[in-house]
């Protein structure tokens, strides 16, 4: 060694730096590993989950999500920082390993590093450090002077975390200080007369510090480099041994949160994994009721958030003022874990999650039922965080235990008698179809009776019932009709979906309806199956089994504006600007983003307008099914904020392919006082009005004879 | 406590079209769906609270066929212990004062501190509560919504007064009390409760187990019978207003004043 002793050599006190440091490692690990012992322990007494298939793809993933930042940039600043602070750590993860060995042993050098790797290496972490450096001090300013809204912690939730997050933040700065001064006086000593040249990269940290110590006596320098070490060490395995204790045990967890996420998001988790459908009778209790409840996988997600409150800042129950943040259901949580499986001390297990009795009471039944599983949280989270599972399992649970809002109590007891949330009769499903003008235009059968239909259009409760929405019903059978789709209805057998019925955690009413529905489905023959409806396309596509491919009338305008069979006269009304209005369950949950857009574009005339909240980011619109029923807590209507957005897009025609989204908007153009400037039309009620009706090749004559509507069959082309 | 709960399977007014028959004299009843009054489960409700607070067991029994089993079923979903079946061919028919007699042989045979009933059925005329509770000679409080109970022996029953105010008075058990809807919020029961209740035997009692005369019951004993049955003339139409705005506020302000909603 030149110059100044080695960290290892040094005697400061009693014992050599080589035993100080071995003991400080000695410690350090196994305090850390006693800490993550202690942490795993839920993990091990909660429900099963399966997330052990399909290694390669979850590592590519891991690739994408993890190593790749993916979601990162969604959030400019915020996600650049946290993409220069990861890659640092990356970087410094090989550097901090090897100094904490030459502490032991001076002469260590990681492998792959001894010969010209070593030095480029070296400069590359001189750099790392003074990025992650900086970006800690501007993340400081940010926690201490720009307070973006997100990281507010409103009084109902607890205390703010500005303090913890700085403390932390600042021993990582500290972190990268001493580790640039252990490296800096170590250059200082070597740069002095006589000894050989170690190069520092320029401007960085350590370069500085080093330029700052150049006429530091050797002595100093042996005193600074020991203590640098030695605070390096220190803050280290502090480091370490903290954050098992609040929201940067995502830096050590984050991986295998990525790693084990949800590869299919859009099918709902099963009651209980490792248990078949059919067995489910045997199943005491359903959802979750306690912390135990929950699956490994999602308490893994409650140490992993990094409370970033993206997740919050997303969410469309948050930003009306329902009791719902989704951020908190998970910091709520991890408090709780903390709490009840403390690191030093008895767990004690077993207190209810739900209701404002004891402690253990985190959730409220308002705000566990605020949720409309529309999904924007889960779009957002960078490392992958679960919440619609977490939501319907908790869920389940108060179903299970019959604490059920009354609101909801009667549209589910009327889908448990008639199969629809309306209560109304069966006999009356087909009634949108059946006026004597609409079968003259558009007859619209029964399926399976006297015809052999192709194509089966599931129409779904609220389109069948609801006066306005029959609109859509009856817009869609035409457009059925105008390409020849050999079509039929279930009519009187269809029943509801039960799309909302599954996520409002009701999964036994759920099977029946399932049940009926998929029995009706293969009795009628049918090769696929239509709807106009994203909720119950999402049922069919992703929650019932065994049934014909299912199609979402968008998709298939969409097919057709291509092959040329959907022709559309130009907009007339030249003051008229559109915008797309995203439904959850088309979008975000079944990528249909470009489909509906497409169909738009290729209408004449029609100007289209992007609200700033589209695709992935699109901003509920209220949320459907049985949630059209939930009496919510809410200072505002989310339809309202939305109908606002499009408004100040420069539209003044709303267009959605969703009967929920159009009650919300239109109820919202009404409470916005936007009547008469906002006006909303279904995506199939705009293209059934645009559409040219005069097919090309068809004679005028045939035309006209065949009237408004071409009757379905495969050789008129 | 034991506490017993009467309860009826009737139309359920919100998933039906209730129409005439083609004879007139009842309503078609061929497509309804039914359920539990809803008074009565709100009663049910009442005696599992009561029961979670101070023991006991909750009964539900019912008058009628075999139809109203599911009733039964789905309130011993909800918590009840016990469901039966009061059936017997003596007792269709039965008016009020019938209905009451049997459920008073019913009462007699078992040992029951509290008797719930609904406050009344939806297609019926609130007689059987207070009939009951005159036949057993038991003390009765009607339009309950709240009940304390005091040290086994008594109870604090609440009732509310036309306009709004409350009145709360002290009943000697064993008692009938007629229950308002809205003392509590029913627990919801979902369909795996049910399911879980399915298969489990509901026992039933007749006229002979429960030492109920046939002839005073059923038909034969009725001494009310209906007549009629019909859907009242719509009345005359709302009144539109086609005045400015000023001029209708002004006019529904004075109409509504003259029936005495402002004061």
């Amino acid at each position: 060694m030149v110059g100044i002793e080695s960290a290892s050599q040094v005697t400061p006190w009693l014992v050599t730096g080589r035993t100080l440091f071995l003991i400080i490692h000695v410690l350090g690990i196994s305090c850390f590993a006693y800490i993550v012992a202690r942490r795993m322990v839920p993990l091990l007494r909660a429900e099963r989950d399966f997330r052990f298939d399909h290694p390669w793809l979850r590592l590519g993933r891991v690739l994408k999500f993890w190593l790749g930042q993916w979601k990162q940039p969604r959030y400019k600043l915020a996600g650049t920082l946290h993409i220069f602070i990861f890659a640092g750590f990356i970087v410094l993860a090989v550097r901090a390993f090897s100094v904490l060995i030459v502490g032991v042993s001076e002469n260590f050098v990681m492998p792959g590093l001894a010969g010209r790797a070593g030095p480029i290496y070296d400069i590359i972490t001189d750099y790392a450090a003074t990025i992650v450096f900086f970006c800690m001090v501007i993340a400081v300013m940010r926690r201490l002077v720009f307070k973006p809204a997100r990281y507010a912690v409103p009084a109902r939730y607890g205390k703010a975390q500005t303090a913890d997050a700085i403390f932390l933040l600042s021993l990582i700065a500290i972190l990268m200080v001493a580790d640039s001064l252990f490296a800096a006086a170590k250059a200082a000593a070597q740069s002095q007369p006589g000894q050989s040249i170690e190069t520092l990269a320029a401007f960085s940290l350590p370069w500085i510090l080093q330029k700052a110590l150049a006429s530091t006596s050797l002595p100093t320098l042996g005193r600074l480099y020991f203590g640098a070490y030695l605070v390096h060490e220190l803050t280290f395995y502090f480091l370490l041994c903290y954050r098992p204790f609040g929201i940067q045990f995502h830096v050590e967890t984050s991986l295998f949160n990525i790693y084990f996420a949800k590869l299919d998001r859009e099918i709902l988790k099963p009651v209980r994994w490792g248990v078949a459908e059919e067995h489910l009778d045997q199943v005491k209790s359903f959802g979750v009721k306690t912390f135990e409840d929950f699956t490994w996988k999602h308490i893994l997600d409650f140490y992993s958030c990094a409370d970033c409150g993206r997740c919050s800042d997303n969410c469309p129950a948050n930003a009306v003022g329902r009791p719902l943040s989704p951020r908190f259901i998970t910091v709520k949580a991890r408090d709780y874990s903390f709490q009840h499986y403390p690191v030093v001390g008895r767990a004690n297990n077993g207190t209810p999650l739900i209701g404002n009795k004891g402690s253990g009471n985190i959730y409220s039944a308002d705000e566990i039922w605020s949720c409309t599983t529309c999904g924007a949280c889960e779009a957002e989270c960078p490392l992958l965080v679960e919440y619609i599972d977490k939501i319907v399992d908790l869920r389940r649970g108060m179903v299970d235990d019959g604490n059920v809002p009354q609101s909801l109590q009667k549209p589910l007891k009327a889908l448990e008698s008639r199969g629809n949330p309306y209560g109304k009769m069966e006999k009356k499903k087909a009634d949108w179809a059946n006026t004597k003008e609409f079968q003259q235009v558009c007859p619209v059968e029964t399926v399976g009776k006297s015809n052999n239909a192709d194509t089966l259009y599931f129409v779904d409760s609220i389109t069948s019932y609801d006066d306005r929405m029959q609109s859509i019903g009856r817009a869609t059978a035409k457009i059925l009709n105008h390409v020849g789709e050999n079509f039929g209805i279930l009519g009187a057998a269809e029943r509801d979906s039960g799309h909302e019925v599954r996520r409002f955690g009701e999964e036994t009413l759920f099977m029946a309806l399932r049940g009926h529905n998929v029995d009706a489905i293969k009795a009628s023959g049918v090769q696929r199956i239509v709807t106009a409806d994203p909720h119950a396309y999402n049922a069919l596509k992703h929650d019932y089994k065994d049934v014909p491919p299912v199609e979402h009338i968008s998709q298939l305008i969409s097919r057709e504006v291509k092959t040329g069979k959907i022709k559309f006269n130009p907009i007339e009304n030249e003051n008229s600007v559109y915008a797309y209005h995203d439904p959850c369950y088309l979008g975000r949950h079944n990528q249909i983003y470009d489909d509906p857009r497409d169909v738009l574009d290729a209408i004449p005339g029609l100007k289209r307008v992007e609200m700033t909240r589209s695709r992935d980011r699109s901003f509920c619109c209220g949320g459907g099914g049985l949630m059209l029923f939930y009496e919510p807590k809410e200072d505002q209507r989310m339809g309202v904020k939305r109908v606002q957005m499009a408004a100040e897009a420069g539209a003044n025609v709303m267009v959605t392919a969703c009967p929920f989204c159009m009650v919300n908007i239109e109820d919202a153009i009404k409470v916005a006082g936007l009547e008469g400037k906002m006006t909303a039309i279904d995506l199939a009620e705009l293209v059934d009005q645009q559409i040219a009706r005069e097919r090309p090749g068809l004679k005028e004559k045939d035309a006209a004879e065949s009237k408004e509507c071409v009757v379905a069959s495969s050789n008129t082309q | 406590m034991e506490i017993l709960v009467c309860a009826r399977r009737v139309p359920d007014t919100s998933e039906n079209e209730i129409q005439l028959n083609s004879a007139g004299n009842d309503i078609e009843r061929d497509e309804l769906v039914y359920s539990i009054n809803e008074a009565d489960n709100y009663a049910v409700e009442e005696a599992l609270q009561i029961v979670a607070r101070v023991g006991g067991t909750v009964t539900v029994a019912t008058v009628g066929g075999e139809d109203d089993e599911e009733i039964l079923r789905r309130e011993m979903a909800m918590g009840a212990n016990h469901g039966v079946l009061i059936t017997d061919e003596a007792f269709i028919g039965s008016d009020g004062r019938g209905i009451a007699t049997i459920l008073k042989g019913f009462v007699q045979r078992g040992k029951y501190d509290l008797i719930l009933t609904g406050i009344q059925a939806e297609d019926g005329g609130a007689q059987v509560g207070g009939m009951l509770a005159a036949l057993l000679d038991y003390p009765f409080a009607s339009l309950v919504n709240s009940i304390e109970v005091m040290d086994g022996k008594k109870l604090k029953v609440s009732r509310e007064i036309e306009g709004g105010n409350k009145e709360i008075n002290e009943i000697d058990l064993p008692c009938v009390l007629s229950i308002q809807t809205g003392i509590n919020e029913p627990r919801y029961v979902g369909m795996k409760g049910i399911r879980q209740v399915a298969s489990l035997p509901i026992p039933t009692c007749g006229a002979a187990d429960l030492g109920v005369d046939a002839s005073a019951v059923g038909e034969t004993g009725a001494k009310v019978k209906r007549v009629d049955y019909f859907v009242p003339a719509l009345g005359k139409g709302a009144e539109i207003l086609h005045g400015g705005r000023e001029e209708n506020v002004d006019k529904v302000l004075e109409l509504v004043t003259a029936k005495g909603g402002l004061k």
